[in-house]
């Protein structure tokens, strides 16, 4: 089961997310965007999103630091481990109660304002919950889990035991003991990340993929004879990107 | 020097009589899809008055277009690249529905399905964002023909910049105010905004024609450009997510057909042609310092297609020769450069736009005759046009950045030519000192007679077609039921609406057709006939009701739920040729 867990499971999810985003893009480039609701409403979008999309950024970066960095190069750099649990917990618990309020205001608006509510389609609901749970959980280990850990045992040290699991993963040789070693908490953490980066390729979450950082570095004009066909998705020859025609009115 | 070819339109003004036919059938062409119910790419609009979406003009409130930054570039006016990542999650200055309107439709079902009683049962208006019942207050043309004009009209941005400018007190008493219509499509830009504020780089302009377009397979849905065009031409499809503009229908362009508003034009008002014009010297133009010296700069970006040493540029830079050929026959060439008539609408935005207009005379003419002068009479004009001060100055807010020289100059060849064909008209001999009062002759002045008022479908719209080398390539001839996905493609993909493969815009077209003839719905209508999409053969079930005693030699189908009955056999047709 563990070796199911966290040796087979992390591959298989490998695989769904480039296979699953590989395919996207060359089937899908039309439904390929952020289907963005600011049209309808802006004034709790205005605030909220930028909150949201800020902190999960920060928080990504969180990650990093905590996964692949490897506690021997922070200590090298003189960073204490009480020094770095201090840090990661106040940058981090920012960072995450930022985006934890932010997705909340965010699924307010999207329930409340008629428009945008009729907007949203199944697939974004489910997505909606394994986004939450997952931040509800890396919340939970972060600041309820470790506050409780530091009053006994001074606080648990993740860069002992799923740190180091992160790392063997990407050579191949999954150290599945050092992630049963930890505790469950953050078995479960693990787990909803994994789910929603499976079904991440499958989401409306994409648009992050294609976030246009080439945008600082291209001209303002862009030319394009008509011959090129531009990069389009395979077998998309002749095809052109347009809705489905016939305005139904949307009578509930 | 590098020639480039740019499709151009010209409006004249002088002739639009608002009756917004250029809209409709734009609408029923582009934008008549789920998502895009308030999308007008072609919309008329009464000036004075606010626009659509309203105030579009208050480019301090909607930051399109550039400025001009203090080391003599260009930027966008919201902001340059970095300023725009950072608020892409929330762009601060984006229009809201309620800047245009929310789109609804009535409830007529409850006209037939209602009980009967005492009361009249009502249609009411169900909004197309929630479905719920909604309050119109507002539209695309709410304030046309200056309806409301006492409340809504001293918000126009126009008439602002002129109170603020130069302390001009606008009258607008409904008596003495001065109206026209100001129709509006794409500027398809020599310089455009939306296409610099594109986060993807999905907005391109192409390079044969010139047409700017949004290419809906890299689109992101950033909405940047929304904010971009000071226009306010770029629309966000809220269903698809999606950024989609006026696209100067360049599958009728290509085939060397006119565009829809430009066909169906009643008053014949619209001009299309080739524009050659030096793209090396863009740039340098729109960042001309006096935002008054921007409508002569762009003047001087136009290349004369008769010039030699523009001829073997263009050669030299792949222009074909049928479309050097065009571009020497061009009527926008000729009203914008040749008798500088037309005049591009808001230079101040730096985006050089090029969809040019003839200023209208009858706001001047008007008044004259209702002073009881003879508004025909070429002193009396000249005089009028120079002491007209406040239709002039909105006139050159609009069109020259306020500079209202090259506007009452436009005006005055209008009017010169007015009154020299008058008297030609009434076998008087002109008087050739009308045409030299304006700087023209005689001759010129026939000529431009000819091209506005009399000019045929060949004269008012000089495209060339695509090359035939290209045809493959060419949306409007190409058989697609074929492609993977073919028909069929309808409804939602896997991941909500609007995603999967995208359809051709051939196969939506025929789909969409068959759709509205078979989707009113209800059982009993399935014998009703749209005559919208009749093609004028054969005399289709349903149009003339039935004959109270049938004649024995008309076979009529049985009444039944036959999916196919009230086809019209162009329907069946265009099915079975497109299926080929």
């Amino acid at each position: 089961m563990d070796i199911v867990l966290w040796a087979a499971l992390p591959y298989l999810m490998v695989v769904v997310l480039v296979g699953g985003t590989i395919w996207r893009y060359r089937y899908d480039q039309f439904g390929w965007t952020t289907r963005s609701s600011q049209l309808y409403e802006s004034r709790l979008l205005r605030f909220a999103s930028p909150l949201f999309h800020f902190g999960l950024l920060f928080v990504v970066l969180g990650h990093l630091m905590g996964l692949v960095v490897p506690q021997s190069w922070t200590a090298a750099l003189g960073l204490s481990e009480n020094g770095y649990h201090a840090l990661a917990l106040t940058l981090g618990g920012v960072a995450g109660i930022g985006t934890l309020a932010g997705i909340v205001l965010l699924i307010v608006r999207r329930r409340t304002t008629g428009p945008v509510f009729m907007a949203t389609t199944r697939n974004d609901k489910a997505m909606y919950v394994v986004l939450v749970a997952a931040i509800l959980a890396g919340l939970w280990v972060t600041l309820v889990f470790n506050a409780i850990e530091r009053a006994s045992t001074g606080g648990y040290n993740y860069r002992a035991t799923v740190g180091p699991w992160f790392r063997s993963l990407f050579w191949f040789q999954p150290d599945v003991g050092k992630m049963t070693a930890a505790p469950v908490d953050y078995r479960i953490h693990t787990l909803i990340g994994m789910l929603l980066l499976t079904i991440f390729p499958f989401t409306r979450l994409v648009h992050a993929f294609t976030a246009p950082v080439h945008y600082l570095f291209r001209p303002y004009l862009v030319y394009r004879s008509r011959d090129a066909a531009g990069p389009r998705g395979a077998g998309a020859s002749t095809a052109r990107a347009w809705s489905p025609v016939g305005t139904r009115d949307r009578t509930r | 020097m590098r020639v480039m070819a740019q499709v151009g339109m010209v409006m004249n003004l002088d002739k639009c009589i608002g009756c917004h036919t250029c809209s409709v059938t734009c609408k029923q062409t582009w934008t008549n899809r789920a998502g895009m119910e308030y999308v007008w790419f072609n919309n008329v609009e009464t000036r004075p008055g606010l626009g659509y979406p309203r105030r579009y003009e208050d480019q301090e409130k909607f930051r399109g277009g550039w400025v001009r930054t203090g080391r003599g570039k260009l930027k966008p006016r919201s902001g340059g690249r970095f300023k725009r990542l950072l608020s892409i999650f929330a762009n601060p200055v984006l229009p809201n529905i309620s800047d245009y309107y929310e789109p609804w439709t009535y409830d007529y079902e409850k006209l037939i399905d209602a009980p009967l009683g005492d009361d009249f049962p009502v249609a009411r208006p169900k909004s197309l964002l929630t479905g719920e019942d909604t309050q119109i207050t507002w539209s695309a043309n709410w304030d046309d023909d200056l309806g409301g004009a006492p409340q809504h009209a001293p918000d126009d941005p126009v008439l602002q910049r002129m109170r603020t400018k130069a302390n001009e007190d606008v009258r607008l008493e409904y008596e003495k105010a001065f109206m026209f219509y100001l129709p509006r499509i794409c500027e398809h830009c020599l310089n455009p905004s939306c296409m610099a504020s594109c986060p993807s780089g999905a907005i391109y302009k192409r390079t044969e024609d010139g047409i700017v377009l949004v290419d809906q397979d890299r689109c992101r849905g950033w909405r940047m450009c929304v904010t971009g065009c000071p226009y306010k031409k770029i629309y966000f499809n809220h269903r698809t997510g999606k950024a989609e503009k006026c696209t100067l229908c360049y599958p009728r362009i290509e085939v060397g057909l006119p565009t829809v508003c430009s066909e169906t034009c009643v008053g014949r008002l619209r001009y299309l042609g080739l524009f050659l014009y030096d793209a090396d010297r863009v740039g340098e133009a729109a960042a001309t310092e006096d935002e008054q010296q921007l409508y002569p700069a762009q003047l001087d970006l136009l290349l004369d297609p008769d010039d030699d040493e523009v001829i073997a540029a263009a050669r030299r830079d792949g222009i074909p020769e049928d479309w050097l050929a065009a571009a020497r026959r061009s009527p926008v060439y000729r009203l914008a450069k040749t008798y500088r008539i037309a005049l591009p609408l808001h230079p101040e935005f730096r985006t050089m736009p090029m969809v040019w207009y003839v200023p209208p005379l009858s706001p001047v003419v008007d008044v004259l005759s209702r002073t009881g002068h003879d508004g025909e009479d070429a002193g009396n004009l000249f005089g009028a046009i120079d002491t007209l001060r406040i239709p002039i100055g909105y006139l050159a807010e609009l069109f020259t950045a306020g500079d209202p020289a090259p506007v009452a100059s436009a005006l005055r060849r209008l009017a010169a030519m007015r009154s020299y064909l008058r008297a030609d008209n009434l076998g008087e001999t002109p008087d050739e000192s009308i045409p030299a009062a304006v700087g023209m002759t005689g001759a010129q002045l026939q000529e431009m007679y000819r091209l506005l008022a009399v000019a045929k479908y060949e004269d008012r719209y000089v495209i060339p077609t695509a090359h035939a080398e290209q045809a493959a390539q060419l949306d409007e001839l190409g058989c697609s039921l074929e492609t993977e996905g073919g028909p069929g493609m309808y409804g939602s993909g896997p991941f909500g609406e609007a995603s999967g493969r995208p359809v051709p815009v051939s196969i939506e077209t025929f789909h969409a057709l068959r759709q509205r003839q078979e989707s009113d719905g209800r059982s009993d209508t399935e014998h009703r006939y749209n005559l919208l999409n009749w093609d004028g053969s054969g005399r289709p079930e349903g149009m003339f009701p039935a004959p109270s005693e049938p004649p024995a030699a008309v076979e009529r189908g049985a009444p039944g739920p036959d999916p196919g009955a009230g086809r019209p056999p162009g329907g069946h047709d265009a099915g079975e040729s497109g299926r080929g």
